[in-house]
This record gives structure tokens, C-alpha cells and sequence, in this order.
């Protein structure tokens, strides 16, 4: 359910983009969303129609583009793709993990029409 | 929509997330593309000086036609907005010598009951101050009231996690005193409370005996998150079958930082390590 609060977000955050750059049509939105963000992109998707409804972004395409983790190794700095939340590194086997990519929760750009 | 939870449609509660600002942003990325197209409009300028008056009229109509797209690049953190007012809670808290503590569980774990026999263990030895979130219902807020305790309760309607504005209003009714203990019970979650920074000092989650033993391995965002874990109901060992060794085992699977400590909040027992460790914190 956090999706929709983040849904909700996105498309505050776009509005204000648009009104700025004096635009009167969104066409695309490009959001980055990490694998391991903890967010359920169906969910997402979802919640991102109720929130676009009723505003200038009802007709709007979100194009969510998913982020495949990267880690990197605590201990001896490798670089891996962990196949889980709680991977062990594959190179030294310790535990723990630092995710270099995959959390990503960021509105990347948008494709606005404009009159002038 | 929210399988966790169970929570339903779009709610009005969900808006106050809605914060304003991040003007910087706006005008760190406007230059670049509006320059880029002013230079078109010159261009096209340029190829009918000759028609005078008319080629105003053939420039808008033109315009209109073929409504020009343009990309902008936002660049911008979803969650931005919840950090920047968790950060300004966590500067208050600093500033008053206040540490919050954000208290995660599913529904059920034990959460309150481990609040009111905290709140009595701690009673003249360090002020302390809560924070109930809960859907509805004020249940949890009068409990934390009789055990003595200032407490406002946070009721999100729909929405299934606690957030930082949440916070900051909550906070605006509480008269924290200097050198107080925040406790902040999140809504009943595994999931979701785990996204939304609060302005607190640590995590801690908490599960009971009764639930199963791979739930760190289920939830790992939520013990990822935190920094500390509470084992609650340990009186009920005798008659679940829960292996505590398991459960710390997947914990720190998950989160190899883990403090982990086993407690009855019913009974009492094991709860002296829990309360040193809150006398100890500090802002």
C-alpha cells in the first residue's frame, strides 16, 4: 500500500515539473525503480492510475524502467549480482551485502508537449 | 492492493505526504531546455521576415499544429521529500536531546504491552514520550495514557505505515521534555513502515514466538532496515514450536548488525538488557 503514497508523489512531483516548464500535455513519464526498492511494481502500476486520475496526467504513459541490483562486497569490495536481499558474497563467502544499485525510487524525466 | 495490510482504495489520509518545495531542482533544469528551443522559434523567425504581418499568423498556426515535445530531466528521489522532513524531525530531536525510536511488527507482536512495561521500567529514570500509529481506533493511545506516559495517536485511515510530516504534526501536540525517550509505534507491518525514514535514531523490530521462525527471510527489507530486533513472548517457548536459535540465525542472515534480544513483555523476564540499553542511548 505503500505504493500509492509513492504513486501519489510521483504525480505531485510531475505536476509541478510540467507547470514550470509551462507544459500542457505530459505524454511520458520515465521512472528508475530498483529491483530492491520494496516496491511491488504491479502495485505500483496500479496505484499510479488512481493517482493520475482527475489530473493532467489521466492520459499519461509511466514507464517504469527496472533497476537489477548490484552489490558490492563489505569485506573484500567485489562486485556482484546477488540473486538476493541476504546474499553471501560469491568471491569471500562472508555475510552482509552493500547494494550499489537496485534500491532506486526516481522519477528520471519527463516528455512534456508544449504551445508556445 | 496492500496484500500485507489489507488496506483498501485511495484514501484521503495517504495526502498529507504531500509536501511542497524542491524549487531547486525546478531551476537547476529549466535553463537547458528552454534555451535549446527559444533557438527554433529564431530560426523559424528568420525564414520569413518577408511576409511582415502575415507570417505572424502562419508561425502560430504552425505552432499549434505540431505541439513540440519536449524531454526534461528530473532526476529527482521519490522518497526525497519524506527524507528532507525526516531530516528536519531528526535535527529537532537532536537539538532537544530527544532520540526516537521507530517501533516495526506485524499486528500483534506485542508492541504496546512492550511499551507499557517499558514505560513503568523507566519511570524516574528517563522521561519518555509516544507516538501510536494505528489505522483507527484511539485502543493503543489510551493504554500508553494509563501507563502513564504522554502520548498522541496517529490514525492513518487507510494507509498502512506512519510517515514523516505524520511525525512532525504528532510531535507539534506532544510537549517533549529535553532528554526524553520517543517511542514511535508504527502501524502493525512487516512491510511497508520500512520505506518511510521517520527522523529516528533506531530501528527496532519486534517479533513474537507465536509467528513463524522465517520471517526475517520473508520481510529482509524490514530487518535490513533496522538495527535492532526484540524476541517478545518467550514465555509461550514451552508451548509453540519456535527455535530461537533459527530465528536469530535468519536475522542475521539478513542484517549481520542485528543487536538481538529476547523478552516477555508479559512477564517481565529478559527485559533488563532492553531497558539498559534505552537508559544508555544517547541524542
Amino acid at each position: 500500500m505503500h505504493e500509492l503514497s509513492i504513486a501519489i508523489s510521483i504525480v505531485d512531483t510531475v505536476i509541478k515539473q510540467a507547470e514550470a516548464a509551462s507544459a500542457n500535455h505530459v505524454s511520458e513519464v520515465n521512472l528508475d525503480i530498483g529491483l530492491y526498492s520494496g516496491i511491488e511494481f504491479q502495485s505500483l502500476e496500479f496505484s499510479l492510475g488512481v493517482a493520475a486520475k482527475d489530473t493532467i496526467l489521466e492520459k499519461t504513459a509511466f514507464r517504469i524502467n527496472r533497476v537489477e541490483p548490484v552489490a558490492e562486497c563489505p569485506s573484500c569490495h567485489h562486485l556482484y549480482t546477488p540473486d538476493r536481499v541476504f546474499s553471501h558474497c560469491p568471491e569471500c563467502n562472508k555475510p552482509g551485502i552493500r547494494l550499489i544499485r537496485g534500491t532506486e525510487l526516481q522519477i528520471k524525466s519527463l516528455l512534456v508537449e508544449q504551445n508556445e | 492492493m496492500c496484500e500485507t495490510c489489507g488496506c483498501g482504495q485511495g484514501s484521503i489520509p495517504v495526502k498529507i505526504t504531500r509536501p511542497g518545495e524542491p524549487e531547486a531542482n525546478e531551476h537547476h533544469h529549466e535553463p537547458h531546455s528552454h534555451g535549446h528551443h527559444h533557438d527554433h522559434d529564431h530560426s523559424h523567425d528568420h525564414d520569413h521576415p518577408h511576409d511582415h504581418d502575415h507570417s505572424h499568423d502562419h508561425d502560430h498556426s504552425h505552432d499549434h499544429d505540431h505541439s513540440r515535445q519536449r524531454l526534461i530531466r528530473v532526476e529527482e528521489d521519490i522518497l526525497s521529500k519524506n527524507n528532507l522532513l525526516a531530516s528536519r524531525n531528526s535535527g529537532y530531536f537532536e537539538a532537544k536531546g530527544v532520540v526516537a525510536l521507530n517501533l516495526m511488527s506485524s499486528p500483534g507482536s506485542g508492541k504496546t504491552t512492550l511499551l507499557e512495561l517499558t514505560i513503568k521500567a523507566l519511570e524516574g529514570k528517563r522521561p519518555v514520550a509516544v507516538i501510536e500509529g494505528d489505522q483507527q481506533t484511539l485502543n493503543d493511545a489510551e493504554r500508553i495514557d494509563q501507563a502513564g506516559a504522554p502520548v498522541v495517536q496517529v490514525n492513518t485511515g487507510n494507509g498502512c505505515h506512519l510517515d514523516a510530516e505524520m511525525i512532525r504534526l504528532a510531535v507539534d501536540k506532544l510537549e517533549l521534555q529535553e532528554r526524553s525517550v520517543l517511542f514511535i509505534e508504527n502501524v502493525g507491518n512487516l512491510v511497508c513502515p520500512s520505506l518511510f525514514e521517520l527522523g529516528e535514531k533506531h530501528r527496532v523490530v519486534i517479533i513474537s514466538v507465536t509467528e513463524g521462525e522465517d520471517k526475517p527471510l520473508k520481510y529482509p527489507t524490514m530487518f535490513e532496515h533496522a538495527d535492532t530486533c526484540i524476541i517478545n513472548k518467550t514465555d509461550l517457548l514451552p508451548y509453540v514450536d519456535f527455535d530461537t536459535e533459527l530465528v536469530r540465525k535468519y536475522a542475521l542472515s539478513v542484517n549481520p548488525h542485528l543487536r538481538i534480544m529476547e523478552l516477555s513483555a508479559k512477564t517481565g523476564d529478559g527485559m533488563e538488557p532492553w531497558i539498559q540499553w534505552i537508559l544508555d542511548l544517547k541524542p
